[in-house]
C-alpha cells in the first residue's frame, strides 16, 4: 500500500514529460483514472520478512489454503521480495501481501512449503531468477537455468551476458541439493543452517524420461527413479525452452508484450492474450465494447475446445490408440480453419489487442461456427465409443494417479485437474469476465480425481463450451471491435492482476507498473507449472506406463511452464 | 485337387538324371532356401504396404499415395532407404551380442516361416512332430530380444526387453495349450496331416465347435501378444520406451526387427489358418457337391493365403483400434484368465473327442 503511494507521484511526474503538446485530446480518458481504483488493482499488505510465516499460518488456519500466485520482485532500492496471493477456496476471498529484504548479498525470506506444496517449485523459480533463498525450503536448486549459471537474471542490476557466455560443455545435473533448515522452530527469526539433501542415491535406478521423449509433450525432462517398473521418485528438470518472456517484457512496450503471450501455452493462445489485454485494460480503466467481450468469449471457448480435443488426441497417442488420435485431429482441423479465416493464424493467433481485437470477425465466422457446433456434438460420441468407454482404457485410467481435492488445492492444480477432484475453481464462475456472466453453463465437476475423471471433465467441458458458443454466436452485439487507444500506452502505477480460465487452469497476469510505457514486471501465473510439480506426488508407486497416463491426463504444455 | 508334390517329384527326377543323388538334394535345398527367402521378403513388403493402407483407412486417411500408383512403390523405396543406412555401433555396448541379436530374431522367424503348409504337397519342413518343432523354434526369437535389450547398454532397451521376455514366455503357454487342444482333436502333430485331414473332414473350427472356437479366440489374443503387436506392443511402446529393445539399432539391423515383426504377424496368422481354418483345404459344405466342386478348382495356395490375410486383417483391426495395456495387466490377463481357460478348454476338448461329440 505504502509502496504504491510512494510510487504514484513518481509516475505522475513522468506524465507531463512524456505527454507532449499533441495529446490534450486524449487527456480526459487518462483523467478518468482517479475516479476510483482500478477494478483489478491489488493492494498488497506489506509485511516484514520475519512476520510472513506467522501471518500465513494464521491465514492458513482461516481457510486460505490455495496459493494462487507467487511473484518474485526486484524493487531496486526497496529490496528484493515476493508478492503473494492466497485464496480461500471455500469463500473465494483473496488476500495479497508482499515482503521484501534489502540485503542483496544473501537475501533470505521465509518459505511457505510447510503450508503450500506448490510453494516448493514457485520458490525455486524465485531463487533461480532473483537469488532469494527461502528458510525452511528443502531443495534450493535452480529450476530453469543451468546449475553453473552465474548471477540472477531477473534482478534489475544483473549483468547476465558478462558472466554467462554460451557454454559448450554438457549441463551438469547434481544428485544432491541444499536445504535451509530454520534454527528457530517457532520461526520468529530467519536464521538457518544449511543441510545437504540427496535427490537420488547411487543405488537408485534412474531413467531419464525426456528431454526428447514422445510423451512429455514438449521439451520436458523427468528424472525417474525406478524399482523394477514401479516409480519411486520423479525429479522434474525444467527450462530447456525457457525464453525469459518475463524478462523480455520489461524492455517491451505494452503492445509488444502481447506478441509473446501466444507463445506461452500455445493451446491457450487466445486466453493468454485475453488475460494480458484484460490486466492492462482494467488497469487503465478502459471499457471494451460488448462486441469485443462476446467475440473474446467465443474465441476463448473455441480455443478451449481446440485444446481439449488435442488433449484427447495426445492421450490416445500416448496410450497407443493411434486411430482415436486422428479422429481428434480431424475435428480440430475445423476449429483451426475457423481461426485462420478470422485471425490469419492457426496456432499463433495474435488476435486480442489492448482495447479490442485485431480485426473484426470474418463474414463466414458465424456460419462456420454454427455448423461446427452440431458437427462436434455428433463426433464427440465417437470419442467415447472408440476410446473412453474402451475396457483397456478404463482399466488403465480408473484409480490411476488419484489427486484428492486437498492435493489439488495445495499444489494449485486449477482447471480440469482440480475439477476432476471436485474443486470449484473455474475462473469463469469465480470471477466472471468478458461475457461469461450472461451465459448459462455448468461447471463440470467430478469427485474421483483419477485419470479417468480428468479425461471425462475435459470431454464434458467441450460440450459446455459448445453450449456457451451456441448462446452467443447468433447475437453478437454491434459495436467497435477496437477502442481508440493512445499511440503510446502507459499504465498507471500499481499492482494489477487479472485471470482468465485458460485451457488447463487459471491463467493470470500480474502487472507491476511504475507508470512507464513498458511494465516494471509482468508475471504470468503458469497453468502448467503446478501440474508438473504434482507429477512426483501423483506418480509415486505407480508404474512407468502410468506416468504416461497421468502426465497425459494432467495435460501440461511445456512452453507455459518454461516461460 | 492340385498336388504340388508332383512338381517336386518331377524336379527331383530331372536332377537325379543329370547328377548324383546327394548333389540333387543339395541343389534342391538351395533352390528351396532361395524360394523361401524371396517369399519372406515379398510377404514383408506386402504386409507393410497392407498395414499402412489398412491403418490409413481406419484413420480416415489415404496412406501412401505418392510413390507409384496408390503408393505401391513406397515400401520398396523404404526398403532401399533402410539398406543404404549406416549401421551405427555404439561405444560401451556388447558388440558381439549386439550384432548377433537381430540375426537370432530373424532366423527364428524364417525357420517358423518354413513350417507353413502352402499347398497340398508344398511343405518345406514337415515331420511327425511339426507342432513341437514350430513352438520350439519360435522360442528362439525371445533370446534375440533379450540379448538386444541387454547388449544395448540402454535402460529403455533393457526395460523393453524384460517386458518382452516376460510377455512372450507367458503367452507361449497359451499358444502351446491351444495348439494342444487342437492336436487333441486331430490326433496328429504333423502340419501336412492336419491339413489333409481338414480337407477331408472339414475345417477344425467347425469340427471342434465350442472348444475349437474358444481355442481360436485365445490363439488370436495370445498370438497377437507373441508378435508384440498392439494392444500388446508395450515392449516397444514408443510413448514410454521410445522403441524398447531395438532403440539402439540402426540400418538393416533395425530392418531385421521390422521384418521379423511383420513376418511373425504373417506366421501367427498362417498358423491360425492351418490349425483352425483348414490351411490349404477348400471350403466344403456337406451335401452341396456342385459348390464343393467349384471350391476345389481354386488352388490350395490361394485358399491358404486368403485365410491367412483374413486373420492378418483381423489382427490389424485389433491393433488400430485398441489402446495399449500395461505390463501387469498383460501378465494378469495371461496368468489369471487365459491359462485357466485354456486348461479347462483342453479338458473340454478331450471330453468332446472321447465321447465323439465332434463333427
Amino acid at each position: 500500500m505504502e509502496n504504491k503511494e510512494n510510487i504514484q507521484p513518481g509516475g505522475a511526474t513522468t506524465k507531463p514529460v512524456a505527454g507532449a503538446a499533441a495529446k490534450p485530446a486524449a487527456r480526459p480518458a487518462a483523467a478518468a483514472a482517479p475516479t476510483g481504483p482500478a477494478e483489478n488493482e491489488l493492494t498488497p499488505k506489506v509485511l516484514q520478512p520475519n512476520e510472513v510465516y506467522a501471518f500465513v499460518r494464521e491465514q492458513y488456519d482461516n481457510g486460505y489454503l490455495f496459493l494462487e500466485n507467487l511473484t518474485g520482485m526486484d524493487w531496486g532500492e526497496e529490496g528484493l521480495g515476493v508478492i503473494y496471493q492466497i485464496e480461500n477456496p471455500e469463500t473465494g476471498k483473496k488476500l495479497c501481501f508482499q515482503t521484501a529484504t534489502t540485503d542483496r548479498q544473501d537475501p533470505v525470506l521465509a518459505s511457505l512449503v510447510d503450508f503450500y506444496d506448490i510453494a516448493n517449485i514457485y520458490e525455486r523459480e524465485v531463487y533461480d531468477f532473483f537469488g532469494i533463498r527461502f528458510v525452511g525450503h528443502p531443495d534450493m536448486r535452480r529450476i530453469y537455468l543451468r546449475e553453473d549459471w552465474i548471477g540472477f537474471p531477473m534482478r534489475k542490476d544483473d549483468e547476465t551476458e558478462k558472466f554467462n557466455p554460451l557454454r559448450m560443455d554438457n549441463e551438469p545435473l547434481t544428485d544432491e541439493t541444499v536445504g535451509l533448515r530454520p534454527v528457530d522452530e517457532a520461526r520468529k527469526t530467519l536464521d538457518y543452517t544449511t543441510q545437504k539433501n540427496p535427490i537420488f542415491t547411487p543405488e537408485d535406478y534412474v531413467v531419464n524420461i525426456g528431454p526428447q521423449h514422445p510423451s512429455t509433450h514438449g521439451v520436458l525432462h523427468f528424472r525417474v527413479s525406478l524399482e523394477g517398473e514401479r516409480i519411486c521418485k520423479i525429479d522434474p528438470v525444467l527450462g530447456y525452452i525457457h525464453r525469459g518472456v518475463e524478462k523480455l517484457n520489461e524492455q517491451l512496450t505494452y503492445p509488444q508484450t502481447l506478441a509473446l503471450t501466444d507463445r506461452l501455452d500455445y493451446l491457450g493462445a487466445m486466453q493468454n492474450r485475453h488475460a494480458t489485454c484484460m490486466v492492462i485494460e482494467k488497469a487503465m480503466q478502459v471499457e471494451v465494447s460488448d462486441r469485443v467481450k462476446v467475440i473474446r468469449t467465443i474465441m476463448d471457448e473455441l480455443q478451449r475446445i481446440d485444446s481439449h480435443i488435442l488433449f484427447f488426441s495426445c492421450l490416445c497417442q500416448d496410450l497407443g490408440a493411434t486411430t482415436a488420435f486422428l479422429y481428434g485431429f480431424r475435428d480440430r482441423e475445423k476449429i483451426l480453419d475457423i481461426f485462420e479465416e478470422t485471425c490469419g493464424g492457426r496456432l499463433i493467433l495474435n488476435y486480442n489487442t489492448i482495447g479490442g481485437v485485431m480485426a473484426d470477425i470474418h463474414p463466414n465466422f458465424q456460419k462456420r461456427v454454427s455448423e461446427f457446433i452440431p458437427y462436434m456434438r455428433k463426433n464427440i460420441k465417437e470419442y467415447y465409443d472408440i476410446f473412453v468407454n474402451n475396457v483397456i482404457f478404463r482399466n488403465r485410467a480408473i484409480g490411476v494417479g488419484v489427486l484428492t481435492k486437498e492435493d489439488c488445492i495445495s499444489y494449485g492444480c486449477t482447471g480440469g485437474t482440480g475439477r476432476a477432484a471436485g474443486w470449484h475453481n473455474d475462473v469463469r464462475k469465480r470471477m466472471p469476465y468478458a461475457a461469461y456472466d450472461r451465459v448459462q453453463f455448468n461447471e463440470v465437476l467430478h469427485s474421483e480425481g483419477d485419470s479417468y475423471a480428468r479425461t471425462l471433465v475435459r470431454l464434458e467441458e467441450i460440450m459446455e463450451s459448445l453450449n456457451i458458443i451456441e448462446q452467443l454466436i447468433d447475437n453478437i452485439p454491434e459495436g467497435n471491435y477496437q477502442e481508440k487507444m493512445k499511440p503510446i500506452i502507459k499504465v498507471p502505477a500499481g499492482v494489477y492482476y487479472s485471470a482468465v480460465e485458460g485451457s488447463r487452469g487459471e491463467f493470470g497476469a500480474l502487472l507491476v507498473s511504475k507508470g512507464d510505457k513498458s511494465p516494471y514486471r509482468l508475471h504470468y501465473r503458469s497453468t502448467g507449472l503446478p501440474l508438473v510439480a504434482v507429477m512426483d506426488h501423483a506418480c509415486r508407486g505407480n508404474m512407468i506406463a502410468d506416468l504416461i497416463t497421468i502426465g497425459g491426463t494432467l495435460d501440461y504444455v511445456v512452453p507455459d511452464i518454461d516461460r | 485337387m492340385f498336388d504340388f508334390s508332383e512338381i517336386s517329384k518331377w524336379l527331383h527326377g530331372l536332377l537325379t538324371g543329370v547328377m548324383p543323388e546327394w548333389a540333387a538334394i543339395l541343389t534342391e535345398s538351395v533352390l528351396v532356401a532361395l524360394a523361401i527367402i524371396t517369399l519372406y521378403a515379398v510377404f514383408a513388403i506386402v504386409l507393410i504396404y497392407m498395414e499402412r493402407k489398412v491403418c490409413a483407412f481406419f484413420q480416415c486417411r489415404l496412406g501412401p499415395m505418392r510413390v507409384g500408383p496408390w503408393g505401391t512403390l513406397q515400401v520398396f523405396s523404404d526398403v532401399f532407404k533402410m539398406l543404404t543406412k549406416e549401421i551405427i555401433n555404439l561405444r560401451k555396448t556388447d558388440m558381439f551380442l549386439h550384432n548377433l541379436a537381430p540375426f537370432l530374431v530373424v532366423m527364428a522367424s524364417m525357420v517358423t516361416f518354413a513350417c507353413l503348409p502352402w499347398n497340398k504337397g508344398a511343405q518345406i519342413i514337415d515331420f511327425n512332430i511339426g507342432v513341437f518343432f514350430f513352438l520350439a523354434v519360435s522360442g528362439i526369437g525371445v533370446v534375440g530380444i533379450l540379448l538386444a535389450g541387454w547388449s544395448s547398454n540402454n535402460k529403455y532397451s533393457l526395460i523393453g526387453a524384460m517386458r518382452s521376455g516376460a510377455q512372450i514366455i507367458s503367452y507361449e503357454l497359451s499358444i502351446g495349450m491351444t495348439m494342444l487342444t487342437m492336436i487333441c482333436l486331430t490326433g496328429t502333430m504333423s502340419f501336412s496331416e492336419i491339413c489333409e485331414q481338414q480337407s477331408v473332414e472339414g475345417w477344425n473350427i467347425f469340427r471342434g465347435h465350442i472348444p475349437a472356437v474358444l481355442a481360436f479366440i485365445i490363439y488370436l489374443v495370445a498370438g497377437n501378444a507373441e508378435c508384440n503387436r498392439g494392444p500388446f506392443d508395450l515392449p516397444e511402446s514408443e510413448s514410454e520406451l521410445t522403441a524398447g529393445y531395438h532403440t539402439e539399432y540402426s540400418g538393416m539391423h533395425f530392418g531385421y526387427y521390422y521384418l521379423a515383426e511383420y513376418l511373425n504377424l504373417f506366421i501367427c496368422a498362417g498358423m491360425a489358418s492351418t490349425i483352425f481354418l483348414g490351411g490349404w483345404a477348400p471350403l466344403h459344405i456337406a451335401g452341396l457337391d456342385g459348390f464343393n466342386g467349384v471350391m476345389d478348382l481354386i488352388p490350395g495356395a490361394v485358399w491358404f493365403l486368403v485365410k491367412t490375410f483374413f486373420v492378418v486383417f483381423l489382427l490389424m483391426w485389433l491393433r488400430w483400434t485398441f489402446p495399449r495395456l500395461r505390463i501387469d495387466q498383460i501378465l494378469s490377463l495371461e496368468w489369471k484368465y487365459l491359462v485357466p481357460i485354456t486348461m479347462l478348454n483342453l479338458i473340454l476338448m478331450a471330453l468332446v473327442v472321447v465321447y465323439g461329440l465332434h463333427f
